[in-house]
């Protein structure tokens, strides 16, 4: 039951074949048997409970808030969460428990979604792995897949089966972990350079990325202001759009939301391809790329095009800068963002307290880990006088060339781009942490950044899996408040692909692990 | 949210022992006349400047202002304001930097700052941008300030103010003074040191309260145009009511720049007097920040770039060991507001929802008339001078006073106006009053200037009653004028008779008056005055003295 979409189990709810409470201490006892995966840092169990039987209650007069009522879902930790600790996983906030909720976190509970507990990330975000926060990396349950390990065991070089676990990606790699596992129906993420939909790609897992200023950052505790979306993971598309309909809309409380009001939409699943021109950005022919998803990608290209639609090679001359830039941007901002943890008012305070400085120095130094240090010292050293305008005005600059590049193949008819989420599947974690995480975020962030840089909506789709039997995805990248438009592109696709669900072996506790799916038709 | 509490790591500032001796032995302290050259005090005293040949000193002061705006609520939130409430008890989440909150800006406050910002003659940016400028404060909870550094909301105004100059301060002269910028920005909160425990205590209700901040260029040369200057900008903002500007509250707060150089010669190194929160020091902490730079140089040393504080107990100034000496404040755009747009009627959306804009030409319609014009109005609809408007205005709720008087009486407000500026000020003042303390209410003046005015009681029997009313006791003037019998002696013949009687006691006097010393009659006059205890017509004795005497 677990693993049906946040619409299935919806019907579910209302036609009373499951119970809120019953459905929630499934999640609950699933999240406990799948501990080791280290999807959440917190798991908000009496609260959970307690949302079940109010949202039960509210079944049973026949008065549900809405289409999450009953839901079980979970909130990646950089989400404040009012009453319930939030940590970014990182020491500074470790045992934080905020006043206030998150803009998202309140509409989803508005709703009626049953919230489940944090989860694991980067510390403040700042990883492409979900391996580098206090409590420790994410495992991504494809891991434990027997689409995985029946290829491992075919190419035998697994000595020991436990140290061959995969990263989920990230930041968001609790969310997608979760979403992934069958643990939550729905989760947020937050992306910035690609947080949602890199970890979304590597967990088999559909990751939307809104538009900026549609969905609010009210709450969302900061890495990049003026690029960082809340994120949906679902299991499919249109699950996608059930959150996005929840999420999206003005907030007075977040000054760069849009005043327009959104209208939740449903997801046709006819479209007229022939009326389509899907773009196939040269640029993202990228060095590291693999075969197998460059094969992915040129499949995915002919299938849109033996359909009807127009496919039109586009080039994006700028997205090659669009790394260095993001540097430059996201580590001035880091440090302007991380100014304000000292100790003082919350989080970590250090005992050493010789004088105001020291303290300040020796809180900052015990609660930040070498990222989120290393990322501030280059940020301010980016933002001195004697720097500013060779470095963060110069970075600006390449932004917006970077967002006009869009702009011009938008305006040159496109409707929505194809590209790669990632450059391959993913890595297992002994390989992933060869690399330190500054090299790492610049490789895995490279499909994915230059839409926050742009702040266009994107959204990446499970589309096959690869020889090695993990999940790759492909991105969509849609016009500035297009969400319907990219998104009914993406449900189609999601359509015709044919994504396996994950087969998870040993985990179930019923034990009946292999379910009959269609074979995809897509990945053959 | 409870004070945090952390140890004190800044030195308290002190007075060096030079300083000090500087403010007992140094050259005595001259106030500089207008924008003329300020003579040093050695080169005056010691050897004239002509025999040197060397120029004399040339003073050069900026300011900047900041004013805490006349709102409800802060800033960038919506925590309220209020001056005096208990520490921390008006403290938003993002107040205190909450990790998550985010600004939203306070349309009150970007009003203020237009209104004020067009009653100085600036011109309006229509789209304005915000900054952040980072430094590690304890009472400033974000490790930024969000400002308008690049793009403030108002720029290249000016402000007149005028000042009394000449030997006997009775010529006034009006100056100008560019003003570059006005910039809209949160305030910080309050650092309280503790001594004797070693720690200090925060209090945020200050914390993202608006403010404004108006910086004016260096065309001042003396901390009395400074403090003309800036009491000009206090009443206009209170007569726009965007500022309480309340300088003992903190709410006008003044740093000045000041740097001397010879004339011709390129400006000298500057320093910044911080934080001077009293209007009666600031000239002071100017003009004593001037003279050391003077004797500085004079004594072969140099003017350092720095920072310093007035130490008003003291009465100098003194180097701050301070947060931001020599700090790089690593500005970057605060990437949370969008920009804002301001707009006039012709750029106004017709779809636009009117309680989100802001509209500059509807603020411009609606601005009050500024000190300035009511100055003008009060010399032409009164016909007193022009430093008695200045005066009026001067003292808060005085023109109002003043009005209330001349509403209720005939008497001409030319001479109405020495009863308010000598009598009534001059009381307040020695009492340390303000006009709304005044014991004595604008009806009862104006009872009494009546009865004066109907020939009832003479100047001087005025003068005692007032001096009964100042007691504040509810008799009006009339029961006053009865009780003590002040009414002027109405009969002629008794008072001839008290002439008779002074001049006879008095005949030294007459024959000096005999002789032809006209001048010994006011001594008459005043001696009748006495024994009638000031109820004779002074008009009326006169004449008759002046008869008998010369009979």
């Amino acid at each position: 039951m677990l693993r049906v979409s946040l619409s299935e189990i919806s019907a579910a709810l209302k036609e009373g074949r499951v119970s809120p409470t019953e459905l929630c201490q499934r999640c609950l006892s699933f999240i406990k048997a799948t501990k080791f995966l280290n999807a959440y840092i917190t798991i908000a169990e009496d609260t959970a409970l307690k949302q079940a039987e109010e949202s039960e209650e509210r079944y049973r007069r026949g008065q549900i808030l809405g289409d999450l009522d009953g839901i079980p879902v979970a909130v990646k930790d950089n989400f404040n969460t009012a009453g319930i600790e939030t940590t970014c996983a990182s020491n500074m906030l470790k045992g934080y428990i905020p006043p206030y909720s998150a803009t998202v976190v309140q509409k989803l509970l508005d709703q009626g979604a049953v919230l489940l507990g944090k989860t694991n990330l980067d510390e403040f975000a700042m990883g492409s792995g979900s391996t580098d926060g206090i409590f420790g990396p994410v495992r991504n349950p494809w891991s434990y897949s027997r689409q995985y390990r029946e290829k491992c065991v075919q190419n035998s070089h697994t000595e020991n089966e436990d140290s061959n676990w995969l990263v989920t990606g990230g930041s968001s790699g609790g969310s997608a972990a979760a979403v992934s596992s069958f643990t939550c129906f729905a989760a947020l993420g937050s992306d910035t350079g690609g947080s949602t939909r890199n970890p979304a790609a590597h967990c088999g897992v559909v990751g939307l990325k809104p538009t900026y200023g549609l969905i609010s950052r009210h709450g969302l505790i900061p890495l990049v202001n003026s690029m960082d979306v809340p994120g949906i993971l679902t299991r499919c598309v249109d699950d996608a759009a059930i959150v996005l309909g929840v999420l999206a809309g003005h907030d007075p409380k977040d000054s760069t939301t849009v005043q327009d009001p959104f209208k939740p939409f449903e997801l046709t699943s006819f479209i007229d391809a022939s009326k389509l021109c899907i773009g196939i950005p040269k640029e993202y022919h990228a060095p590291g790329l693999s075969s197998e998803t460059l094969a992915l990608w040129s499949k995915a290209a002919d299938l849109f095009e033996n359909a009807g639609a127009k496919v039109i090679e586009v080039s994006l001359p700028h997205t090659r800068y669009s790394i260095i830039c993001y540097h430059v941007l996201c580590t001035a901002e880091v440090a302007s963002n991380m100014a304000r943890f000292d100790g003082l008012e919350y989080g970590h305070r250090s005992s050493m307290d010789k004088s105001t400085e020291v303290m300040y120095a020796a809180t900052r130094r015990e609660g930040f880990n070498d990222v989120v240090r290393g990322r501030i010292l280059s940020g301010n050293y980016f933002l001195l006088k004697q720097n500013y305008e060779t470095y963060f005005i110069k970075a600006q600059k390449v932004r917006r060339l970077i967002a006009n590049d869009f702009v011009n193949v938008f305006r040159s008819g496109i409707d929505v781009l194809l590209t790669p989420t990632t450059l391959s599947d993913t890595i297992p974690y002994v390989e992933f942490i060869k690399e330190d995480n500054r090299t790492r975020s610049a490789q895995d962030d490279i499909f994915t950044q230059a839409a926050n840089m742009a702040g266009l909506p994107a959204i990446t789709v499970p589309t096959a899996l690869s020889e090695k039997g993990l999940p790759i995805g492909l991105q969509f990248i849609g016009r500035a408040f297009q969400e319907q438009q990219l998104l009914t592109v993406a449900k189609w696709f999601e359509n015709q692909v044919k994504f396996p669900m994950i087969q998870l072996q040993g985990m179930m506790d019923h034990g009946h692990t292999v379910c009959h799916h269609q074979k995809s038709a897509f990945f053959s | 949210m409870a004070a945090s509490i952390l140890r004190r790591s800044l030195l308290a500032p002190r007075c060096r022992a030079g300083d000090v001796a500087a403010l007992h032995s140094g050259p005595s302290r001259r106030r500089a006349q207008g924008l003329g050259p300020i003579a040093s005090g050695r080169r005056a005293g010691n050897s004239p400047a002509g025999e040197r040949g060397v120029a004399p000193w040339v003073a050069v002061v900026g300011l900047e202002i900041h004013a805490q705006i006349s709102s409800n609520s802060k800033l960038f939130s919506g925590s309220q304001v209020q001056f005096a409430a208990p520490p921390n008890s008006l403290v938003s989440f993002f107040d205190a930097s909450l990790p998550g909150t985010l600004p939203a800006l306070n349309r009150r406050c970007v009003e203020a700052a237009v209104m004020t910002g067009l009653a100085l003659n600036c011109s309006i940016n229509k789209k304005s941008l915000f900054d952040r400028k980072h430094y590690f404060y304890a009472d400033l909870p974000a490790g930024y300030q969000i400002t308008q550094q690049r793009l403030p909301v108002a720029v290249n105004g000016s402000l007149s103010y005028s000042l009394c100059v000449g030997g006997k301060k009775n010529q006034m002269v009006t100056r100008t003074v560019r003003i570059k910028q006005i910039q809209l920005e949160q305030d910080s909160g309050k650092s309280l040191h503790d001594d004797t425990r070693s720690q200090t205590l925060i209090d945020l209700n200050r914390a993202d309260v608006g403010l404004m901040e108006v910086v004016m260029e260096p065309d001042m040369s003396s901390g009395e145009e400074a403090a003309a200057a800036v009491r000009e900008l206090q009443l206009i903002l209170q007569t726009l009511g965007s500022s309480q500007a309340i300088m003992a509250e903190g709410q006008l707060r003044v740093d000045a720049n000041v740097s001397v150089h010879h004339p011709g010669e390129a400006y000298g190194v500057r320093t910044e007097v911080k934080n001077i929160n009293s209007a009666r020091f600031l000239a002071r902490a100017i003009d004593y920040e001037i003279q050391r730079q003077i004797k500085e140089l004079e004594n072969g040393g140099t003017v350092m770039n720095e920072t310093r504080a007035f130490d008003y107990k003291l009465g100098c100034t003194i180097p701050m060991r301070d947060k931001e000496g020599k700090q790089d404040y690593r500005f970057m755009p605060e990437p949370n507001l969008p920009p804002l747009i301001l707009y006039d009627t012709k750029s106004l959306p017709a779809n636009m929802n009117h309680q989100q804009v802001v509209n500059i030409d509807w603020i411009r319609e609606r601005l009050p008339d500024l000190p300035s014009v009511r100055r003008v109005k009060l010399v032409e609809q009164y016909g007193i001078l022009p430093e008695h408007s200045f005066t009026l205005l001067n003292e808060d709720g005085l023109m109002e006073f003043f009005e209330n008087v001349v509403r209720q009486t005939p008497m001409n407000p030319r001479k109405l106006i020495g009863w308010i500026l000598n009598d009534m000020l001059g009381y307040l003042k020695q009492h340390n009053l303000t006009v709304k303390e005044s014991p004595v209410s604008s009806l009862f003046l104006a009872d009494l200037l009546n009865l004066l005015e109907k020939g009832t009681i003479s100047s001087s029997a005025a003068k005692q009653v007032l001096e009964e009313l100042w007691k504040g006791e509810e008799k009006t003037p009339l029961q006053i004028v009865k009780e003590k019998k002040l009414e002027l002696i109405q009969d002629q013949q008794e008072l001839e008779q008290i002439c008779q009687a002074v001049m006879e006691g008095h005949q030294e006097e007459v024959m000096e008056i005999k002789k032809g010393n006209q001048k010994v009659l006011n001594k008459l006059i005043g001696l009748v005055q006495r024994t009638t205890r000031g109820r004779a017509d002074p008009v009326l004795v006169k004449q008759i003295l002046e008869k008998r005497l010369s009979q």
